[in-house]
């Protein structure tokens, strides 16, 4: 605290035009990185990092997947030690040995996933851990007041009262901010804060930061959407292989600089593709109705079709039954009524593998759980759901020089990297994981392929490798059905968009509809 | 951050942290020696004298260890597939059961090389069957493994009270047990094995089941990373939801696993009750299941650590026996402490250096 009051009161004076100095710099510096050096092992995480944040600035960092930010980051809230350099917080050299020396130091970080306790309330969650004594009512009386005021301070509304897994993702969020405020941050650090928001939640949020901003908070904010960075940074930090490779003005760089700087060449930031040429119905989905495992309907009498040679994309807010309509089909989830073809004979009730030897491949929505296996072997996840194939080893043996080999193949024509396949695949990034899937699953060359999520914390390098074998296999005249909560991908993919509300399929627009038509129909007002 | 995803070398993992645990394990060992008034070194020498100096110790420390391998490839199979069972014990006592009558049947008729495939199908199956009610429970109702594997382990005993008491006995005889098997219903000694290395088996009950569990140990690493079965027991064990996704039957998998992990255990019947007395008597498994529970965590659950493992227990156990008998202060019950410590460091604090150990790692490697 003894270090914050001079800081405010200067802050204060200099508001108030008591104080005007001549300053070089406008703002003095809330943190500076100097000369921070990672490595684990043969990786090179973060080379000779010098990063400088002014105080009061939105500072953002973006790099592909792997470029480091993350790294840097769990240096700065001292989950790892950087093996060289310096942290000064204010000005004041810190070694910051842990998480709790972070909070200490006025750092509050809030994950891409959340760390709440999911069945307590805001307020126990917000005062978790630093509850105050021994008895709980005092410190709750004393939480419910601070909440109170950070609320109003900084217009983060959320119910104290309110159980956090009823509460939406966005407000969750908030909770997360909240608890960092509450722990006295002066600096925040967000890791891909929109990765899970609609357009909405996303846009509050950055009403959020503004505010935080001009109350004197200073926020780094880290992501891989160049969007974002134009709209809410000050400042803005590249990262490339470990490298800090430029720093800009947010106000003095466009987006086309920016994607150049992060992958070390030009980047179509969007996707080229010619008209599409449709054939006849290879995926045929009638009246299905799904539910899901508390008997909910979330798929509400479904009908559509997917031809030869044409994407269809399912655009919606997460959450409208777009999750469960792609399981449904993969034969994960067992429809409770209606009926589903593949290239017309009936597919309900059938499992995955039969889906497969049909010739439906599934790239699915969360390669976390279920597209890979994070503790196997490359290789090992490069033949998932597809290991009982006789390529990959005669009856019940399976051949690993097979598999290996063409694991190898595949990395190389993926660029998979590191092209390792005998790396675990936890080791690999996002992106590089993603590609691990995508790979699998179209080199099967599958008749049709239905695809959730597919660049979901994925790098611009990588949406644009991906993109391209999406229209790839168009081409080739295979049937897509893309689902993705990203409105862009949806436009720039689909030759045909349905909408989805509430588990209904509320409207169907060409691949030229524009944002707002689809963004109303997205929340259910026009159809 | 947590330490535990921090990937380290194998010869960390599987040298370094499990021999640093033993030798904790030891010293507290050693201390409790020490305070009960006896000279701990004089105890660990004794210890080790009795199980591994002579012929005739070898050969009883390998009767053990063979036990210890069966069960603990039957708990290890079943973790592979995220299952946790814990009635090793239970299947194996059933075992026994399929492996006698098969000896029962047939010792009057063949020799033993001709008995031997049947009773290792007879115990298979037995303990098989022993495992798949609570796999077929777990499968298709969702009752938990662990805890009907446990009822199983009672209801085994009771079962096998009631088939020695009433129906195997020997008419006019007192102890529950059967007749003993002649010749052909024996597994033959191993004395040639131990005369390979100048000794003598002596009274050693160390047979022809250890070979069939070297085997089995092979069979089970064949099973787990090469064929197309254990990749989809791994898959499932990992990430149930990876395994939905690939169109890997959880029911199927479930089942299957469990009944290779209690025929396992079936087959650990063979050492004794073929092997050493001849005979089925009572409460012959003698925990042995669930010392495969610690074989199979402290061998990290791969075929090669669990023979490490099962040795090591096999050394304590024969080891135990002769040091209690040299130091009278140290009881029957002191080795069953001194065997608990080992279990508690090796298996249940195994992840209790492991930090201190990466942060070691991390400096000098990252030094280089």
């Amino acid at each position: 605290m003894a270090t914050e009051w001079p800081c405010a009161l200067f802050h204060i004076m200099r508001k108030g035009g008591l104080l005007s100095l001549d300053l070089p710099q406008e703002k003095e510096p809330a943190i500076e990185l100097v000369g921070i050096d990672k490595r684990f092992g043969a990786v090179h995480a973060n080379r000779n990092i010098n990063l400088t944040v002014a105080k009061g600035s939105i500072h953002g960092i973006i790099g592909e997947n792997g470029a480091g930010k993350s790294t840097l980051m769990s240096i700065l809230y001292g989950f790892y030690q950087a093996d060289q350099g310096e942290i000064r917080i204010s000005g004041r050299p810190v070694a910051i040995r842990d998480s709790q020396t972070a909070i200490a130091s006025g750092i509050g970080m809030v994950h891409q996933h959340f760390m709440l306790v999911e069945n307590f309330t805001v307020l126990e969650n917000v005062m978790l851990g630093a509850e105050g004594g021994q008895l709980l009512a005092k410190g709750v009386a004393s939480a419910r007041r601070e909440l109170k005021r950070l609320e109003d301070d900084y217009g983060l509304e959320v119910d104290p009262d309110a159980v956090i897994e009823e509460l939406p993702v966005g407000s969750q969020q908030r909770v997360e901010i909240l608890k960092a405020l509450y722990r006295g941050a002066e600096i925040l650090i967000l890791d891909e804060p929109t990765g899970v928001l609609t357009p909405a939640e996303a846009d509050h949020l950055f009403k959020v930061l503004r505010v935080l901003r001009d109350q004197g908070k200073t926020i780094i904010l880290i992501t891989h959407k160049l969007r974002e960075i134009m709209a809410i940074t000050d400042t803005v930090s590249v990262m490339r292989r470990g490298e800090m490779v430029a720093t800009r003005k947010t106000a003095e760089t466009t987006v086309e600089e920016l994607a150049e700087l992060m992958v070390g060449r030009r980047v179509l930031l969007r996707v080229e593709k010619g008209a599409a040429n449709p054939g006849g119905v290879l995926l045929s989905v009638r009246n299905l109705t799904v539910k899901d495992s508390r008997g909910v309907t979330m798929v509400d009498d479904v009908s559509f079709d997917v031809r030869a040679g044409e994407i269809v994309g399912i655009a919606g807010v997460a959450g409208n039954g777009q999750s469960e309509l792609l399981e449904a089909i993969a034969g994960i989830r067992k429809p409770a009524s209606g009926e589903i073809f593949i290239d017309g004979k009936p597919a309900a009730g059938i499992d995955p593998a039969g889906l497969r030897n049909l010739g439906l491949a599934h790239i699915p929505e969360d390669r976390h759980h279920m597209g890979l296996v994070l503790k196997f072997e490359e290789y090992e996840n490069s033949i998932l759901g597809y290991h009982r194939d006789e390529r990959y080893g005669r009856g019940a043996m399976l051949d690993l020089d097979a598999i290996c080999k063409q694991a190898e193949e595949q990395i190389a024509k993926y660029d998979i990297r590191p092209p390792d396949p005998r790396l675990r695949t936890a080791n690999f990034s996002g992106g590089n994981q993603q590609k691990i899937v995508v790979a699998r699953e179209i080199e099967r060359d599958p008749k049709m392929l239905i695809i959730g999520q597919p660049t979901r914390g994925v790098d611009i390098g990588a949406i644009e490798f991906i993109h391209k074998r999406i229209i790839e296999m168009r081409d080739a005249g295979k049937a897509v059905l893309l689902v993705s909560v990203e409105l862009d991908e949806i436009r720039s993919l689909s030759d045909r968009i349905l909408v989805m509300f509430a588990g209904k399929v509320v409207g169907e627009k060409s691949g030229e509809a524009g944002e707002q038509t689809l963004g109303l129909m997205m929340a259910g007002i026009a159809a | 951050m947590s330490t535990a995803s921090v990937p380290l070398p194998a010869w960390i993992n599987y040298g370094v942290i499990p021999l640093l645990n033993l030798m904790l394990a030891l010293f507290f060992s050693g201390l409790v020696v020490w305070a009960i008034g006896e000279n701990p070194f004089e105890a660990l020498q004794l210890l080790l004298v009795g199980a591994l100096g002579r012929g005739e110790g070898i050969g009883f420390t390998l009767f053990y260890t063979t036990s210890f391998i069966f069960t603990g490839l039957s708990v290890a199979v079943a973790i592979h597939a995220g299952l946790f069972n814990i009635g090793s014990e239970g299947q194996a006592y059933l075992g026994g059961l399929g492996a006698a009558l098969v000896a029962l049947a047939l010792d009057h008729y063949v020799p033993w090389y001709v008995t031997m495939p049947f009773a290792v199908i007879g115990a298979a199956v037995f303990g098989a069957a022993c495992a798949a009610i609570p796999a077929w429970l777990q499968a298709y109702r969702g009752s938990h493994i662990v805890i009907t594997t446990i009822m199983f382990n009672f209801i085994v005993s009771s079962l096998m009270n009631y088939v020695l008491v009433r129906l195997l006995i020997v008419p006019g005889k007192m102890a529950p047990e059967t007749r003993t098997f002649l010749e052909g219903g024996q597994l033959p000694k191993l004395d040639w094995l131990i005369a390979l290395f100048g000794g003598r088996l002596g009274a050693a009950p160390l047979n022809f089941s250890f070979l069939i569990a070297l085997v089995m140990c092979f069979l089970v690493w064949v099973l787990i990373w090469r064929t197309k079965l254990g990749y989809e027991m791994r898959t499932l064990g990992i990430s149930p939801s990876a395994a939905s996704y690939a169109g890997i039957r959880y029911a199927k998998i479930v089942m299957i696993t469990m009944l290779i992990s209690g025929g396992l255990a079936g087959m650990m019947a063979l050492n004794p009750v073929m092997g050493a007395s001849a005979r089925l008597q009572i409460e012959f498994v003698g925990g042995a299941g669930f010392v495969g529970i610690a074989v199979s965590l402290m061998g990290r659950n791969h075929p090669a650590g669990i023979i490490l493992a099962a040795l090591l227990f096999g050394i304590l156990y024969q080891g135990g026996a002769e040091l209690s008998f040299d130091m009278p202060a140290i009881t029957r019950d002191m080795i069953v402490v001194i065997q608990g410590l080992v279990i508690l460091f090796a298996g249940a604090l195994e992840y209790m250096l492991r930090p201190a150990i990466v942060r070691l790692y991390q400096q000098v490697a990252g030094g280089k």
